[in-house]
């Protein structure tokens, strides 16, 4: 008995703090099905599925999911390029000042979002820049970029260099070799890079509070409404974000384990298979 | 294309390459026939790789010339060769399956129609109906097997192979070794072979090359290296020998004398590598044999006294260490066929052997007796 | 195309010299990185330069009026007199915070790393899974789960540890809470990768030599997820301290950390020189306690 708990007592433990972790993500699915009792309960009062069939009670937070899409959107391809690029740089050549970039890559991700976000601020205002919808794209880049870089970057450098030097063996030029190996090696590394990118810049709140003027994204309007009550339509919107990101690593896990379980499946296979030399 | 070039030799021309200050291949020159079997051996690090990648393209030579034909294709880039390797670990791409990768070469040149060639290049590789699987899913002989015909498909004029059975355990190597050779004889193509493994150099290749510190110690085909190596390294490095220290003493007829350790012994002079000044006088241990006292050494056999020290039975054979009375050691192998008995250690013994198998090296002075440790295969070849 | 296609390839004729095709490529890395890296300098580095500067502004200037440049470093110890509370509150909350995700994701990581078997990959995505949703949304629900009316609080008055009209929302506990919750999963994934690196061959070696579960755990397992906790605990620590999100939601102006003051400094009293001075404070004391904290736990023993 003693042993037995000894050995299950850490990963009862593990439960309880996940239940803690997945607490808030059930409340918001449930919530998503409530009418509240009045515009500041924050309380589970009634059932209904109104909020889902009516997801945006009003134009400005059908504007504001709207925004914060196109934002991400832009945010995420001109961040996916420039950060791709860099890894390149990175890992496959030779350059001088190679700790200066790693430094300026590291340091937008230790720095805390609130010194990114006034910083970016009193650089627009003393510039004369008029915030809003770019001054947003333009701070979610800055922030996402770090993060595509490290992301490639672990994924290029886990690639066999020797997989190139085939191709140019096997007759494919440079465009060709990177058009028909590399690039297709290290797109998931891109796509994973801008999923990233994307979750970051639709979520973030902080960074985009001081440099939106009077632009409204989502995070936005979830905190300017949370003093005048919020309507139980944004807990539709998260609970829709949680599955559909739920969903996105479902695929992509289960594409991993068919290929996996192939693999497994090759050896036993090939005794059935044309009999290998002997 | 490659393709229309006049067929030629393979040619390397005072063949340089330096990392820096490190010379990794040093002055090469050598000729390969065409439609020859040819390996490059040596320990990691001799610079046979290195010079393998300078004909495929991949390393530039820092001095010096690839010559194929008579055309300079030093530097040119590795897709303007038609030169294709089969690569250590393969490097199959594993995103495309088995006939993408197979096709590769190719598409590259713009053939669209590939489908014919492949299934029958996949058939000499004995793959056939593997066309839809990724290299994930098949054995490591299976994928070896892919990478060479994904390289032969394009008819090279030479086929490079580096280190290409290293991945496989040891009995699918020897199953590969005859495989390889056997496709080698069937498309004629000049194969270039990389490896450390002295064995695999010998079964397979007609020539061999046995590299050190960036240059060739000896060329030529596998029994004349063996039985005849024309230095020390190739001496330990292709089987074992035992080399005396002993200096040249002049001629006697056909013979050249030596003396070693106070007793004279006798080479035939084309055996001989050096007639004068400081020589190893050298002994394969298979060529050693043992018996109880001099009064049994055949006539026309040299020999000389020692006790047995060692004994390691081995299966096939009895590999025993024989101390000499000057304090060093000789190895000596007895096939285990059931003619006389085992020796226990502390035996005194006579060893004696034909001085028709014995051969004189040329000794840098002050070097002293060599003998291989008792292994079944030399410690080099363990290890890339 | 290569740089060498003009190369006439016919037999006989010299092919260019090594070398000549590296040119073009020495110059690829720098434009590879150009972009990118003039971003984050423009919208980066710049900025921060900015803010220091700001932070030295004349403070009787304004937004309309303009600021003029006085070097008035004196903004600092005015600021910081003014609003040490807050900025005690922000480390204070985020230290115990801290001390509480590494009790409860310590055990999580290692549950997961070691002892999961097939649920690992589930388990992880649970951890993560939280991320999948808004912040902000999910930070408010914490204010349904602490409500008054709700059955957490319920469940306290019954057994008597609150009062019966004690409250948990709107109190620091409801923050510390919020702050915990909100980033113990950056402290749990670089622990997990540690922790997952870790041979269990390692913890039956140490039984093997006379290890008590407990000594085993002290001198085998906690010094190799050292790197683990360092930067798991970095990772929890620097977003924590300036966060201020959970302070506005689940506390009270009685709670504010130093994000609502500069918040405010920014945003509604337009006071920018305080703002940017309070900004760079707060940087400067994350990076002198991640600067002591990384010496200390880089170079001594650890127990």
């Amino acid at each position: 008995m003693r042993r037995w708990l000894a050995d299950r007592w850490v990963m009862g433990v593990a439960l309880l703090v996940l239940a803690y972790l997945s607490l808030p993500i059930i409340v918001v699915a449930g919530l998503s099905f409530n009418r509240p009792s009045s515009r500041l309960s924050y309380d589970f009062h009634e059932f209904t599925l109104d909020n889902w069939t009516h997801p945006f009670p009003t134009l400005e937070m059908r504007d504001a999911v709207v925004r914060s899409i196109e934002i991400g959107l832009i945010a995420t391809v001109i961040s996916t390029v420039l950060g791709t690029l860099m890894a390149f740089a990175l890992v496959r050549h030779g350059f001088r000042g190679r700790a200066g970039i790693n430094g300026l890559i590291f340091l937008p991700m230790a720095t805390p979002e609130l010194v990114m976000g006034t910083s970016l601020l009193a650089l627009f205002v003393a510039a004369q820049i008029p915030l809003g919808f770019w001054t947003i794209v333009i701070a979610h880049v800055m922030f996402c970029v770090s993060f595509v870089v490290v992301t490639v970057k672990a994924r290029l450098a886990g690639m066999d260099r020797r997989l190139e030097e085939a191709a140019m063996d096997l007759y494919a030029s440079e465009w060709q070799t990177f058009r028909r190996v590399t690039l297709p090696l290290v797109l998931p590394g891109i796509v994973a890079a801008a999923l990233l990118a994307f979750s970051l810049s639709f979520d973030d709140f902080i960074i985009t509070n001081f440099n939106s003027g009077t632009t409204v994204t989502f995070p936005m309007y979830v905190w300017g409404a949370a003093g005048k009550g919020i309507p139980p339509q944004v807990n539709v919107i998260g609970t829709a974000m949680f599955a559909i990101a739920l969903l996105v690593v479902g695929a992509s896990s289960l594409q991993g384990r068919r290929a996996r379980r192939a693999a497994l499946a090759a050896p036993v296979a090939a005794v059935g298979a044309p009999k290998s030399a002997s | 294309m490659g393709h229309e070039t006049p067929a030629g030799d393979l040619r390397l021309a005072n063949l340089t390459k330096r990392f820096g200050v490190f010379t990794a291949v040093d002055d090469l020159s050598l000729t390969i026939p065409q439609g020859s079997f040819f390996a490059l051996l040596g320990a990691s690090g001799c610079g046979k790789t290195t010079t393998l990648r300078m004909i495929a393209g991949l390393e530039e030579p820092t001095s010096g010339q690839v010559l194929l034909g008579d055309r300079d294709i030093a530097g040119l880039r590795p897709y303007k060769r038609p030169v294709n390797t089969v690569f250590q670990s393969y490097a199959l791409f594993p995103h495309l399956d088995i006939h993408e990768n197979v096709a590769f070469g190719l598409r590259r040149r713009g053939i669209r129609k590939v489908t014919d060639q492949v299934e029958r290049m996949l058939s000499l590789v004995q793959l056939e109906g593997y066309g839809r699987r990724k290299p994930a899913q098949l054995s490591g002989g299976q994928q070896q097997r892919v990478a060479l015909a994904r390289a032969l498909i394009n008819h090279p004029q030479v086929l490079l192979l580096d280190e290409p059975l290293g991945a496989l355990d040891l009995k699918l190597r020897r199953q590969m070794q005859i495989e390889l050779k056997r496709i080698q004889t069937e498309v004629g193509i000049t194969f270039v072979h990389v490896t450390h493994d002295q064995e695999e150099a010998m079964t397979m290749a007609d020539t061999v090359a046995v590299m050190n510190a960036g240059r060739i110690e000896q060329l030529g085909a596998p029994a004349d290296l063996y039985e005849y190596p024309a230095t020390a390294f190739v001496a330990n490095f292709l089987g074992q020998s035992n080399l005396l220290a002993g200096e040249a003493a002049g001629h006697s007829g056909d013979d050249v004398l030596v003396t070693a350790h106070g007793a004279r012994f006798s080479v035939p002079a084309g055996r001989a590598r050096a007639d004068h000044g400081s020589v190893f006088l050298g002994v394969r241990p298979e060529k050693l044999h043992l018996v109880a006292g001099p009064d049994q050494v055949p006539a026309g056999h040299q020999h000389l006294g020692g006790v047995v020290s060692d004994a390691s039975y081995v299966g096939v054979s009895t590999q025993y260490l024989v101390r000499t009375p000057w304090g060093s050691e000789l190895s000596a192998f007895a096939a285990n066929s059931g003619v006389g008995g085992r020796l226990p250690v502390g035996t005194p013994v006579t060893a004696h052997w034909d001085p028709r198998h014995a051969f004189l090296l040329p000794r840098a002075a002050g070097e002293d007796d060599q003998t291989s440790p008792l292994l079944d295969e030399p410690p080099v070849g363990a290890l890339s | 195309m290569s740089a060498l296609a003009h190369v006439p390839t016919s037999s006989g004729q010299p092919a260019a010299p090594p070398g000549a095709r590296r040119g073009r490529s020495r110059l690829l890395p720098y434009l590879l990185l150009l972009p990118g890296a003039a971003w984050l300098l423009v919208f980066f580095v710049l900025p921060l330069l900015q803010l220091a500067a700001a932070s030295l502004y004349d403070p009787s200037g304004s937004i309309s009026t303009g600021y003029a440049m006085t070097w008035a470093f004196g903004n600092y110890p005015d600021a910081l007199q003014q609003y040490w509370p807050q900025l005690a509150r922000s480390f204070g909350y985020s230290a115990i915070a801290l001390v509480l995700a590494l009790l409860m994701g310590y055990p999580l990581a290692y549950g997961i790393a070691q002892k999961a078997g097939r649920w690992k990959n589930l388990l992880l995505v649970a951890v993560v899974a939280p991320m999948f949703t808004s912040f902000l949304v999910r930070t408010l629900a914490w204010k349904t789960i602490l409500s008054d009316n709700g059955w957490v609080v319920g469940l306290l008055r019954d057994v008597h540890l609150l009062g019966a009209d004690g409250r948990l929302l709107a109190t620091p506990f409801a923050v510390v809470l919020g702050l915990t919750y909100n980033f113990l999963p950056f402290l749990v994934l670089p622990l997990y990768a540690s922790l997952e690196r870790l041979d269990p061959r390692l913890l039956e070696a140490a039984s093997d030599l006379y290890a008590s579960p407990l000594r085993a755990f002290q001198k085998v397992t906690l010094p190799l997820s050292m790197p683990g906790v360092i930067a798991g605990t970095l990772l929890f620590f620097i977003p924590a301290t300036g966060d201020y999100i959970n302070a506005e939601l689940l506390g009270t102006p009685n709670e504010y950390m130093i994000g609502n003051v500069i918040d405010s400094a920014f945003l509604v009293r337009l006071d920018y020189p305080q703002g940017a001075a309070l900004s760079f404070l707060l940087m400067a004391a994350i990076l002198a306690i991640v600067f002591v904290y990384l010496r200390k736990a880089g170079t001594e023993e650890v127990l």
